[in-house]
């Protein structure tokens, strides 16, 4: 009787199919600092999972496609608190997950990526938009999935031009990231033939953005402060602090557009954006998050996915084998932008179409037609090969 | 009398009757939520058609007396009958119906459904669902292998060529191709099939008995860049020698020598040019111009455009046969 018993069970045991192996285990670390930036409008205040859910969407596909390849996708999420190390965080985080996409501060970011160094984690920048962070602070071990202030400022300028709003009344706020969108904005005017016929400072004096009678203050203050400006064709406000730039549209003293951190703004993704297939992303991420997919959740979603597609394309997750086809010819990921997105191999750049919307709609998608490159027309925005100041190591 | 009048019916009946080889095409305009009836003798639209939200996927029945056209924001697949020229019934799908296959009887229909990841195959007679088939992220490429046995889905965000055994609708294999794969074709013989990959920017030839990539058909026009090569559309004659494949903003479509699978030239048609259909007789290959709002006419055996359409807003799908 136990004989039989036991040769039914060892039959079971031979009959039963193969079972697969065990998948191979890709994790992703999300790192980024806690606390939501402030906005002027109500309509804009980002969700506490900006970003993240865009990773999470990520983590979803690459694991109905891993399916298929038995290899299976995780997410783990450190918010920092305020003045906690991020050197510490991220070498905690790197002891668990290879790859980490990253929403820090330039700053913190730079602090990171020098932590992980020699550990073969790798870094995707989803947050950041500063060129010094490809340029003079550029790291071998950080791709930058975020676009930079240069492109951004750029693909806006390429557009005014075309549009032949060629005359900039140009407002910068008094903080310093306001300074360096300025600074960016400024030298896109120089590329494309724009002018800039008058420069003011919008000084921030402090005060709250939400106050019982703001209204008629500010339609007081702003067509005031816009008064006897020289012949202008567009204002072109820099104020990446949101103090003052959402209050400009319609209160100009001139009937002017307004372009810049309002009115026509650059982005690198809009919750309006439904051309070439984009409109499935928007369902999917709606049906998953119940909110709208900001331009951060579309820069986590894409570092994700690139993660994703590597490791889909090499048959692996190891770090070093994603991050050298990343970096390698072969990369290029398709994320509803129209063309393939691929890396510049000076400083690990993601090229990319930018969007330009006004809040309900995308008005247009840079690079401009009529705007040429050598190698593809994507490097007309931002800094270009040869005036990198970055040297990879 | 007798043979004038005789004469005259018979010239009655010369003037309507209609000759052999008419054919009529039908577009699907994703834009204008209309699909356009082309007569193939004039050349000229004889009739548009008003259908549900965002007409995309188009194909005749086997017995040329239905059009199924798949209106993506309707979720559904609507059915429009070519006697009368409007749309009579609707077959369940599931959501966001965009490309589909009927089978070989033209009794079973496989619908990918871009948004929940989904095949759906549907019983055409009874008008009921028959089951669902887990793919990819976004499927939408689809093609029923010449023996009926395989059914190829693409799906554009996992970016794989799923092959599914159409008796036991399981997936039997996933072959990697380049991104954002649109459109699969078997050659008659079952010896290739072809993905485009409208992102990546090439044709992946598959061998179907060994279900892997076998070659890459690459496309390289002077003047352009290469991200501006998108290939979606792709149609093969029937002795399986001469391929054409739209290559969207490229505003081409390639000619491609489907054996040594080299691109022998490219014609220029009009704006991001996406799917084509043969007439019956392969004398002409039709391809619709998406941007342009216009179908260009190409003589296969020339190699040659001799004709522009002007159709609905966003041309999208096209279908052909002899009603």
């Amino acid at each position: 009787m136990i004989r039989w018993l036991v040769a039914a069970v060892c039959f079971c045991i031979a009959a039963s199919p193969v079972l697969a192996a065990d998948p191979i285990e890709i994790g992703i670390g999300y790192l980024a600092r806690a606390g939501v930036k402030p906005k002027l409008s109500l309509v804009e205040l980002p969700a506490e999972n900006d970003g993240l859910a865009g990773a999470r969407l990520a983590i979803e596909d690459n694991n109905t496609t891993g399916k298929f390849l038995n290899q299976h996708f995780t997410l783990e999420e450190v918010r920092l608190k305020d003045n906690e190390d991020v050197a510490k965080a991220a070498a905690t985080l790197a002891e668990r997950t290879g790859f980490i996409i990253a929403d820090l501060p330039a700053d913190d970011l730079l602090k990171a990526a020098d932590a992980l160094r020699g550990r073969g984690t790798l870094l995707l920048n989803a947050g950041a938009i500063d060129d010094r962070l490809r340029e003079q602070d550029c790291r071998s071990n950080v791709i930058h999935v975020a676009p930079t202030r240069s492109m951004l400022a750029d693909a806006l300028a390429q557009y005014l031009v075309w549009k032949q709003w060629k005359r900039w009344l140009f407002v910068v706020g008094s903080h310093d990231q306001d300074k360096l969108y300025a600074d960016a904005l400024r030298r896109a005017a120089t590329r494309f033939g724009a002018k800039i016929v008058q420069e003011r400072i919008f000084e921030d004096t402090g005060g709250a953005r939400r106050t019982d009678s703001g209204v008629t203050l500010i339609q007081r203050q702003m067509p005031v402060f816009t008064q006897q400006a020289p012949a202008y064709d567009v204002l072109v406000a820099a104020d990446e602090s949101e103090v003052f730039a959402a209050y400009l549209p319609y209160r100009t003293w001139d009937p002017r557009p307004v372009a810049g951190s309002a009115g026509l703004v650059a982005t690198s993704w809009h919750a309006a954006q439904d051309q070439w297939g984009a409109i499935q992303m928007q369902n999917r991420f709606a049906k998953l998050n119940s909110r709208h997919m900001t331009a951060l959740d579309m820069q986590a979603w894409t570092a994700a996915r690139m993660i994703g597609e590597a490791a889909s394309r090499t048959k692996s997750g190891d770090p070093k084998a994603v991050a050298d086809f990343l970096k390698g010819p072969d990369f290029s990921i398709a994320a509803f932008k129209g063309r393939r997105l691929t890396l510049r191999d000076w400083n690990l750049q993601l090229r990319q179409p930018i969007l330009l919307v006004d809040g309900r709609m995308v008005v247009s998608v840079s690079p401009q037609e009529g705007f040429l490159h050598q190698v593809s027309e994507l490097d007309t925005l931002g800094v270009d090969r040869p005036e990198t100041k970055c040297r990879l190591q | 009398m007798w043979r004038h009048c005789l004469l005259s019916g018979m010239a009655v009946w010369l003037a309507t009757a209609t000759p052999a080889a008419a054919f009529v095409a039908y577009v699907s305009n994703e834009k204008s939520n209309t699909v356009t009836v082309i007569d193939t003798d004039s050349w000229t639209v004889t009739k548009t058609i008003k259908v549900g939200q965002r007409p995309r996927g188009i194909e005749f029945t086997r017995d040329s007396k239905f059009v199924f056209v798949a209106v993506g924001d309707d979720d559904s697949i609507q059915v429009i009958d070519v006697a009368k020229q409007e749309v009579v019934d609707t077959l369940p799908s599931g959501p966001d119906p965009e490309l589909f296959a009927l089978d070989a009887d033209g009794k079973i229909l496989y619908v990918a459904n871009e948004n929940d990841n989904t095949v759906t195959i549907i019983d055409v007679e009874k008008r009921t669902r028959l089951g669902e088939i887990q793919v990819g992220v976004e499927p939408e490429g689809m093609a029923i292998s010449p023996d009926g046995k395989i059914l190829i889905n693409t799906s554009e965000t996992t970016n794989m060529a799923h092959f599914i055994d159409t008796t036991t609708r399981q997936i039997v294999a996933n072959v990697l191709v380049d991104a954002r794969p649109r459109f699969a074709e078997f050659k008659r013989d079952n010896s290739e099939v072809w993905v485009s990959s409208e992102i990546g920017g090439t044709v992946s030839v598959i061998d179907p008995a060994k279900r892997a990539v076998t070659d890459k058909i690459t496309f390289n026009i002077p003047g352009l860049r290469s991200e501006a090569i998108q290939p979606v559309g792709i149609g093969m004659t029937k002795d399986g020698k001469t391929a054409f494949v739209a290559l969207g903003p490229a505003n081409r479509v390639a000619v491609v020598d489907a054996a040594s699978h080299k691109v022998t030239k490219y014609l220029l048609v009009g704006q991001r040019v996406w799917h084509m259909a043969f007439t019956p007789d392969e004398k002409y290959l039709m391809v619709t111009n998406g941007v342009s709002n216009d179908v260009s006419v190409i003589d296969v055996a020339a190699q040659k455009v001799i004709k522009t359409i002007q159709v609905g807003e966003l041309p999208w799908g096209i279908t052909i046969a002899q009603p």
